[in-house]
Formats: C-alpha cells, structure tokens, sequence
C-alpha cells in the first residue's frame, strides 16, 4: 500500500501539527472557561443592575476578545491540517472524521460567530436581556466546538461506529450515535472542557490577587475572586472525577498508552501507581534494565485506577509487545503477522479485481475478513514500534497531575481568607495565586502531550500509524511551513501577550 | 423520509449544500473587499475606523463560513479534501496563512502595545482581502481546468509539479476568475459599507469606489465566460463512470440545464442593478441585491462544474484520477446522517439575520465610535 516511506517529512508533519494544536490550546481553555465567567459576571450584573458588576463585566470581556482572536487565527489552520499534511487519514476516515468538524462548523462556530459581535459591539443596539442572552451563546457555543472536535478526537483514540470498506480502501460510518458516545468521547469532552473551567478561574483568580497586591481595583478583585474562586473549585472537583475517568477509559481501550503513562514494563496484578519517578531512558521492551532511576511506589493504586479493583491485574508494555499467555494477552509480534497477511490479501482482492479474476478476488476478500482486525499492525516493522515515547508519555502524565492536585488547594485557601476577609495580608497566598497561572497553562499542555504522545505510533489507535497517514510532500516543503507558521504564531503570541498585560495594566474603568 | 434517498440524490444535494456554503461565502467576501479598500477611501483616522469597525462586526461570519465550507467538504467528499489540500499544499496554506493574520488584526489594530504596529494589522487586512480572494479564486478556477494529479489505487495523491498548487495562478482563466472575485468582493465592500456606515462624504468615497471595481471585475468576467462557453469539459461517461475530454461541455451543461442559466443569468442582472443603484441612484441598499447575485452566479458556476456528469474536480495529467461527486463523496450513511444535521441550517441562518437585524437597524457613526464604549471599538 505504501511503497516508501519518509519518515523525516512524517515527522516534520507530526511537529508541524504539534505546534498548530499546541499553540492552539494556548488560548482554548482560556476562552472555555473565561467564557462562562463573563456570562456569570453579567448575570450578576443584570440581576443587581449594579454599574459597578457591569464595569467588572466588561474588564474581563476585553481580555477574552483578545485571548478569542488569537484563538480563532491557530485554530483554522487545525481544519485544513488533516487535509494538507494528512491527506491519506483524511480519505481513509473522512467519513467519519469529516461529520464532526462539519457538525461542529453549523452548530457551535456560528453561535460564538454571531453572538460575538452583539456581546462586544451590542451594549447600546440590542436590550439588556438580549446582550446577557448572546453573552450565554458565545459560552455555550465555545464548549459546544469543543465537543465535537473531541468526539472526533475520540474516536481517534477509540474507533467505534463503523467498518472497513476494501473496495474504497477506507473506513466507513457504520453508526454515529456510537462515535458521539463512545465512552471516549464522553470522558474527553468533560475531562477538556472542564479544565477550561479551572484555566479561567485560575487566570481571574491571578490577575485578581495581582490587583491586589498592587492595592489597586481592590472591590473587583475581591468580587472576581469570590466567583471564579467557586466556579475553579467546582471544576477542580470534576476535573478530578472527569480524570479518574479517563484514565479509566485510557486502561480499558489502549492498555499500551496506560503501560507508557505509569512506565510499567512488567505486567502484575496489584499494580502499583508511581507517584514520582525518574524514567531510565536506555530501557528497551524485553531487555533486563530496571525502567526507573528512582521511584516512589502506591501498592495497587494503579491496579484500582485502571480496573476499579486493586488486585486486578495491569498488563505492561512487555505483556503487550511479546504478548502473554497467561493473562490471555495477544502481543504486538503476533498482531504485526496477522496484520501483514490482511495487507497482502487486500492487494491480492485489488489486483485480482483489476485483473478481472473474481474467484480469487472473492477468496481474498472473505479470508481478509479473519485478519482485516490486526490490518494497521501490518505497517508495522518491529512490535517495538507499537510502544509510544515512554518518558514523554511518564512525564506529562505525572506533571498534569501534581499541577492539577495544587489547583484545588490554593483556589480553597484563597476562598477562605477571601471569607474572613483578610485575604489581603497572606501576601504568599496571593503570590501563589498568580503563579498558579502559568501552572495552569503547563498542566493543560501537559495533558494534551499525554493524549497524543500516548496514541503514537497510531493515528488512529490500532488501525491506522500516523506514518501511513501524512500527505505525499518532499520534508523541505513541510519544513518550510513549519518554520512559516512557527514565526507567524510567536510574532502573534508575543503580540497576543504584551496586549493583554498592557490592558491587565491599565484594569478596569475607574467610577 | 430522508433515511429513504438514494445514493445519488443525497450525493446531488449535498453537492447543493457545499455549493450554497461556498456561494454564501462568496457573498461574505465584502468583508475582504472592504479591507482592500482601507487604503484608498478613508481621508482620515475616523473614516477608516469607520471602515474597520463596520467590517469588523462582520468578519466572523465569513471566516466562519469559510471553515464550514471545508468543514462540509471534508464530511460530504472527503477524497476531494484529501486530495486538493494535500495536493495543491502550497496555493491552501498561502490562504490559510491570509486567515490567520485576518483573524488578530481587528482586535490588535488599535490595542495599545500591540507590538507590530497599527499599519501592520491594516496591511494583514489588505493581504487577506487581495492575495487571499485572488488563490482562493484561482483555486476555484482549476474545477474547469484541471490540476496535475493521479490517484494510485489506495487514492493516495501525487502532485504532478513541484509548485503544489500555485500552478493554477500562472493559467490566465484561473487567474482572471480570481481577479474578478477580487473586484467583485471589493463592489460588494463598498456597497455593504453604504448600506452600513452613516456619514455621507465616505459613503459617497465607497460609491465611486464600487463604481470604479466594477468597471476593472468587466474584463475578467467576460474572459472567464467567454471560456466557458467554448472550453473543452471533463465529462463523464453515466456508464462506465470514465473521464474523457468533451468540447463545449459546460455550454452543454448550461443549455442542458436551464435552472443553471437562469441563475447566472439572474445573478449577472442583479449585480449590475446593485452596482447601478448605488452608483448612479444613491440607494443604500445596493448590497443585499449584489449579495443575492453574487450567491447565484455562485451557485450557478459550482453547478456547472459538478452536475451533469462532469468531474469537478479534474485532473489534467490522469484523467481517470478526476473526482466527480459520485466518486468523491462519502458512504450513503455518512451522508444521510449529515442531511439529518443540515436540517438546522435554516434555523442557523435565521438567527444569523435576527441578530444581524438588531445590531444594523441603526447605521454606525462616527459618535458612536466615540461613545462611552469607545474602550471596546476596533
């Protein structure tokens, strides 16, 4: 099917998209979570007509709309990506993968699109009511293009809902009710938009107790921490649940990923969970070498974690490379076989269809329905090649984590002395508070490097290697790019950050 | 009822729905031409801030109209996804790369410390309302002429020339069609901004405007046309599903298929009436008829290449290789699903002229520029 491969343009490609989505991230959750903040920020102020509320409304508008355009400049190029730089996954899945974006395009851009203008430009053309209306819209509509881009990344980490078509040599939808619920999708969907949540409540919460360590704006910090305080808090607690969940999901549906996440080589039953570790990196599948450095073990948290039983056992990336009997685990080798017999019979069923010679195209097609299951594995080289980047994989992982455990904390700490009323002196607390910002943004980078780092080799999990999935392009025209959209994105970030401090500067109206 | 369509009706109307998307977007395009005008129309700061927050409550309507044209391209042919942009690489990402800068410019413009600079942001605007209108035209023109292309059996694309697409700009009809889309964004500009902007001596800047891109759009509209009467077409042969080379195939197409005649038709006198209002009548409201024109001789243009047995998306080096929306599309379930989810459409496009109804009903000035929001103006 493939006849040569380059993996140096694979790989430029791989960055080139890495970039896009990660700068992209950037600025999503902030506008996820700030979204509902303003929307709560003006629904106070319409309830209480307090000019005071409205002058705050406006204050943490202004940072949105600059956040959202920068937004909006990464995130168009993500679209268009899957067809320039990964044209063959766009044929292969396109019929599947193409119904969310498109699904996304009608039912969420245009609400944010719309709603947009009168939120920014409709305070003295539309009526109150209407303005916190499209306020609401741009909120609902920004978590809403965020849940099909992530059923659609769901399915790339879990394929459901549809079948091969060797006619056509490409998947088709079988059932969209089970993409958009795959349990996959669900946990992405909450685990993402949640943490969008607790982004923004953390960026309100740091700005704020910036304000007030200056001893400026000190009545809308107050009042912003109160609010966004309680919002992260409560996102923090589904953050929390939403991650048991897909780490749940991660255990059930890509075992080799949860392997990589915790750097377990040898499967056991009561895993234990490794809460900090340094990861040996000249370990190789099914050599002798310890995988860590140090450690620090939890008995049978990880077995609790991935099967919600801690003597159950978890299979290590050498159970899933080398395959083991005893736990009834088919290994990466034999997949590999397997999968290169369905690629020959597929170019047997073709080439006989062409030639015209049905019988044997009939036999190969029904004997490719016994191997068709393995037939990404085929692509394969070696059965290491099945096993992500374990460091990466181990490292945001656990960064994710421990960020994401701090966050909780602060916020509670925050909201206490807020209560008592002496925020102001625990000038350390308010300290932590704006360097939970920038925390924030690492934990939520963290994780999505832990989403795709985790998927490698796949472009979509088992069936398709992001090295079969890229377009047909020389790697000095994907570098090109790469460096074109590197530069345009740091001149816009940079741009993006030094108006935004300028404006953070400058605060809200004074009465 | 719509579980019930046949494979080739669903293929049928959802050629008519990207056709619509695309034609729609089209229309959008005054928000690009208007940004080419930034430099030549306003005499001063107020003028063009005028300008610019006229358009700039406006400009996400097309760029997000242009998402969803790739968006409902990528859902309804995806081999047309897969093989233009991974094929044409190069003439995609300069448009895309216009979009992106498109897309910081209004709300960076006048930010203080925004780093690169007012005029950089104005120039971003100038680029996407020209060189990007232009590719994207010229792209659209290689649905009549043909990109350099084959498809292996696995449908995997190889470009046949090392400029990925920018190829299309050297073909003179290709070139000519988006020039034309360039003047005729910059007519619609100019009208939207009579209609939407109150302060008489710009308005009357923007009617000469209109007046003077018409005139330039003449020429390369009638060289687009003139060929299309007389080019040769990739047909398709309804039997064997075969390409081949047929003289006069769009003339065919468009006798063949009088609906498609009449919209051009209706569209090309919509769009003169338009211009002629706004010029010569002093009506505001020139840009609704030059919308709804331009939207059918959009409609008009994707239809001859995509109806009538004709491949839309040929290839000129393998003919065999050229996508028709019978091979491009996705699986009949795919696309019923979709139909499903295009029964919204109505009701987006409705709150879309709600919403634009309310915040248009009073025309914007330059006091409103200055009012106790003026913090939050572009």
């Amino acid at each position: 099917m493939v006849e040569q491969i380059d993996l140096t343009q694979v790989n430029w490609a791989r960055a080139q998209f890495a970039l896009t989505a990660m700068y992209h991230w950037i600025f999503v959750p902030l506008t996820l979570g700030l979204s509902f903040l303003v929307a709560f920020f003006e629904s106070i102020y319409v309830r209480t007509g307090n000019e005071e509320w409205k002058r705050l409304t406006k204050f943490w508008m202004t940072l949105f709309g600059i956040n959202f355009a920068i937004g909006v400049a990464t995130g168009i190029i993500m679209e268009f990506e899957f067809g320039t730089n990964w044209s063959n996954y766009s044929w292969m899945v396109g019929d599947i993968f193409g119904a969310p974006l498109a699904v996304e395009g009608i039912f969420a851009f245009f609400l944010e699109a719309t709603f947009f203008a009168v939120m920014f430009f409709g305070w003295n053309r539309v009526s109150k009511g209407f303005h916190l209306f499209s306020t609401w819209m741009v909120a609902i509509g920004s978590n809403l293009s965020a849940l099909w881009i992530l059923v659609a990344n769901g399915w790339m980490q879990f394929p459901t809902g549809m079948q091969f078509n060797p006619d056509t040599a490409r998947f088709e939808m079988e059932n969209f009710w089970a993409i958009l619920f795959s349990p996959v999708a669900i946990s992405k969907f909450t685990h993402a938009t949640s943490s969008g949540f607790l982004l923004g409540s953390l960026f309100v919460v740091g700005i704020s107790c910036w304000y007030l360590l200056q001893e400026r704006h000190q009545t809308m910090a107050k009042r912003s921490i109160i609010v966004a305080s309680v919002f992260g808090l409560l996102s923090a607690t589904y953050v929390g649940f939403t991650g048991d969940e897909a780490a749940y999901t991660v255990a059930q549906k890509q075992p080799m990923k949860l392997a990589a996440m915790e750097g377990l080589y040898d499967g056991q039953t009561s895993a234990p969970l490794v809460a900090a570790g340094l990861i040996n990196s000249s370990k190789l599948p099914g050599d002798n070498q310890q995988p860590f450095a140090m450690e620090i073990k939890i008995p049978g948290l990880l077995s609790l974690l991935a099967n919600r039983d801690p003597g159950s056992f978890v299979p290590g990336i050498n159970d899933l490379v080398f395959g083991n009997r005893q736990q009834h685990i088919i290994g990466a080798q034999e997949k590999i076989e397997k999968g290169k017999i369905a690629l020959e019979l597929l170019r047997t069923y073709k080439e006989s269809r062409k030639s015209g010679d049905q019988a044997i195209a009939d036999a190969s097609l029904k004997a490719f329905g016994d191997y068709q299951g393995n037939m990404g594995y085929g692509y394969l080289n070696s059965p290491s090649e099945a096993v992500p980047p374990v460091g990466i994989t181990f490292y945001a992982f656990h960064i994710m984590v421990v960020t994401g455990a701090i966050f909780p904390l602060v916020l509670l700490l925050i909201l206490f002395f807020q209560i008592k009323g002496n925020l102001a002196s625990h000038r350390w607390l308010l300290y932590l508070g704006i360097l939970c910002v920038p925390l924030g943004y690492v934990s939520q980078q963290a994780g999505w490097v832990l989403a795709e780092v985790g998927r490698q080799p796949w472009a979509i999990y088992g069936l398709l290697p992001v090295k079969v999935a890229n377009s047909n392009l020389t790697s000095g025209t994907v570098m090109t790019t790469f460096f074109l959209f590197l530069g345009i994105f740091t001149l816009l970030l940079i741009a993006e950050i030094s108006i935004l401090a300028k404006q953070i500067n400058i605060g809200p109206e004074e009465n | 009822m719509i579980g019930n369509l046949d494979y080739s009706t669903l293929q049928h109307i959802w050629w008519i729905i990207a056709s619509l998307v695309g034609s729609l977007f089209l229309f959008l395009t005054f928000v690009q031409g208007g940004q080419t005008l930034l430099f030549t129309v306003p005499r001063d700061d107020d003028e063009k801030a005028l300008i610019i927050n006229s358009l700039g409550r406006k400009w996400e309507l097309t760029f997000t109209t242009l998402v969803l044209f790739g968006g409902a391209l990528f859902a309804a042919f995806p081999k047309f996804y897969a093989t233009s942009f991974g094929g044409a690489y190069w003439v995609w990402m300069l448009i895309l790369f216009t979009f992106i800068i498109q897309a910081v410019s209004y709300e960076y413009r006048k930010k203080p410390l925004n780093f690169l600079g007012s005029t950089t942001y104005e120039a971003f605007l100038f680029v996407n309302g020209s060189v990007g209108i232009l590719l994207i035209g010229a792209a659209v023109g290689t649905f009549f002429t043909g990109s350099s292309f084959s498809l292996n059996d696995y449908n995997q694309v190889t470009w046949q020339t090392p400029y990925r697409g920018l190829e299309a700009a050297k073909n003179l009809f290709n070139l000519s069609l988006g020039l034309f889309l360039v003047f005729n964004a910059r007519v619609l500009g100019a009208m939207y901004l009579v209609n939407n902007i109150d302060h008489k001596t710009l308005t009357d800047r923007c009617r000469k405007s209109a007046w003077k891109s018409f005139l330039w759009s003449l020429p390369f509209l009638l060289y687009v046309l003139a060929n299309l009467l007389f080019m040769k077409g990739y047909a398709r042969n309804p039997e064997t599903g075969e390409i081949f080379l047929q003289s006069g195939k769009y003339l065919q197409n468009l006798l063949g298929n009088p609906a498609t005649l009449a919209l051009l038709l209706l569209g090309l006198l919509l769009v003169i009436y338009a211009v002629a209002i706004t010029c010569f009548k002093g009506k505001n409201n020139g840009i609704w008829f030059g919308g709804i024109g331009t939207v059918l001789v959009g409609l008009a243009v994707f239809f001859l290449a995509g109806f009538n047995n004709t491949a839309f998306y040929p290839s000129s080096y393998d003919l065999q290789s050229s996508l028709t929306i019978y091979n491009a599309s996705s699986s009949h379930y795919t696309l019923t699903a979709m139909t499903y989810v295009a029964l919204s459409v109505p009701f987006v496009l409705a709150y879309i002229a709600y919403v634009w109804r309310q915040m248009d009903s009073k025309r914007l000035t330059i006091a409103e520029l200055k009012s106790e929001n003026a913090e939050e103006m572009y």
